[in-house]
């Protein structure tokens, strides 16, 4: 039975967890620090943010609390006794003391356990989160760590502990499960709008952008993800004076390759940004597989 | 100023100088509910909306509407900024000036600067002449760019003076050195210098 009295008494005043095992992609996030991009500090946060509210809020915890984000598996946790934990996002190999652990589900620690975080099958980005969320110094109003600029908790290492949040007041919801499907591994489609220089491009290339099934780079990170396929020609040449980026923007690179930018995107940039992927969208880009397919469709009429 | 579309949670706002964007930054801080950030850069305002609160249509017909300081640089704070001119490409900075190492120096303190925006890194200035008549030539960046820049560095590049916060690559041309803390994340105002800021360099014989 999930009762939080049950959990109040069972559990060590400060609880921790304790990193056996990283491999310096597993990141702290909560849902970033908005509003500073003028300092040139970019919005960072959980880069699927649909997974970090559902792990949070399957463990009672308020959305916003600070949760782990876990890139491809490589990671053992050792979960102290009465500790709440739910996995989001990628499906793959996760284990509590060996056995398999199902996604969107609640579990309770009844003693001291170990988590693993095996190769991801589906997406890239697990979410784990922890009832009490991860209490780390904040930067900025944030615990997110932006890979781009430095800024939060620095990446995972083995040896590290990581306090666990007061008890927050909600309780752990009843539902055991929530049924999400796993992110695909076959084609993606990501819904765009029109970046400010989509002229930029030759109609050929506009044509290829939106026509073509690109493939995801290898070279893809919490700053932006890569797309391989074809190459784009500009029409325009010479330089773009720098101007602002979003998440989800579609700058085209010199070399004629499309980056969608992520939370990390630096906050301003030189390269002409041909389409932006709308927000219902944005998630899906935290999950895209290298080499998965990718077809970009544009949205029709007004937003 | 011309309004281009931006996705579905902002638009650009260009405009054809840099006055006109510090204008238009500093007349829209009062912006309506929804409007959640403005990021300033050399020629346009991205204005990003949460589209729950403020649609893209009525944005647009607010920033067509709303008043405008068209090239009237905003009084900002200021900000003095000792630099020691020891720079490893000041003999480049000094061809492109058509002047002497020395005087390269004496040029760039001699200018009143002002913060256009922020960007490349949290606390790192684009800096252009005060008074726009006192532009200086540009200076092109470095065909490769530096692996490692020191923090505090101040560098030139197209029309702009910048100032490393931190250790990083970059393709600026280097002209001096400064202890000032450009970036704390934990300072109550962690950027020194931020849009609008008016800064001084005065010159450290070290």
């Amino acid at each position: 039975m999930r009762s939080p009295d049950a959990l109040a008494s069972s559990s060590a005043p400060h609880p921790v967890v304790r990193v056996l095992a990283a491999d310096g992609r597993a990141v702290v996030q909560d849902l970033g620090r908005g509003g500073l991009a003028h300092l040139g500090v970019s919005g960072s946060g959980a880069f699927d943010r649909a997974a970090h509210r559902l792990s949070n809020r399957l463990v009672g915890n308020p959305e916003h609390a600070a949760a782990l984000e876990v890139l491809l598996g490589g990671v053992r946790l050792a979960l102290p006794a009465g500790c709440w934990l739910a996995v989001t996002g990628a499906w793959g190999l996760v284990t509590l003391d060996g056995e398999l652990l199902d996604p969107h589900t609640a579990v309770r620690t009844s003693l001291p356990r170990e988590l693993e975080l095996g190769p991801a099958t589906h997406g890239v980005r697990y979410t784990v989160a922890v009832r009490g969320g991860v209490a780390m110094a904040e930067t900025l109003g944030s615990r997110s760590r932006d890979t781009l600029a430095a800024l939060g908790p620095a990446p995972l290492a083995a040896g590290d502990v990581l306090p666990i949040g007061p008890e927050p007041e909600d309780p752990v919801p009843p539902a055991d499960l929530v049924p999400v499907d796993p992110p695909t591994t076959g084609l993606a489609e990501l819904d765009v709008r029109p970046g400010p220089r989509l002229e930029w491009l030759t109609a050929d290339a506009r044509d290829l952008l939106l026509g073509v099934e690109w493939q995801v780079s290898a070279r893809s990170d919490r700053t932006g993800v890569r797309l391989e396929g074809a190459r784009l020609d500009l029409a325009r040449h010479g330089e773009l004076a720098s101007e602002g980026m979003l998440r989800g923007s579609i700058q085209i690179s010199p070399d004629g390759a499309p980056t969608v930018l992520g939370p990390d995107h630096p906050v301003t940039g030189g390269y002409p940004v041909a389409l932006v992927v709308t927000e219902a969208s944005l998630d899906r880009l935290a999950q895209l597989r290298p080499g998965q397919p990718v077809r970009l469709r544009l949205v029709a009429g007004r937003p | 100023m011309r309004l281009l579309p931006y996705g579905d949670r902002a638009l650009l706002a260009e405009f054809a100088t840099q006055e006109a964007v510090l204008g238009a930054l500093a007349a829209w801080q009062d912006a309506p509910p929804g409007v959640l950030e403005l990021v300033p850069a050399a020629r346009t305002v991205l204005v990003r909306i949460d589209p729950g609160v403020l649609g893209l249509r009525h944005l647009e017909h607010w920033l067509t509407t709303a008043p405008r300081a068209e090239a009237a640089l905003p009084a900002g704070t200021e900000v003095e900024i000792p630099v020691r001119y020891d720079g490893g490409d000041v003999a480049v900075v000094a061809q492109a000036w058509a002047c002497s190492p020395e005087e390269v120096a004496e040029r760039h303190a001699a200018r009143e600067w002002v913060c256009a925006f922020v960007g490349f890194a949290p606390g790192f200035p684009y800096l252009v002449p005060a008074d726009g008549t006192a532009a200086l030539p540009p200076v092109a960046r470095r065909s490769t760019s530096r692996t490692t820049v020191p923090a505090g560095a101040v560098a030139l590049a197209a029309e702009y003076c910048g100032i490393y916060p931190r250790s990083s690559p970059g393709g600026w041309q280097l002209i001096g050195t400064t202890d000032a803390a450009l970036w704390d994340a934990a300072r109550g105002d962690p950027a020194l210098v931020t849009p609008g800021t008016r800064v001084r360099f005065t010159r450290v014989v070290p």
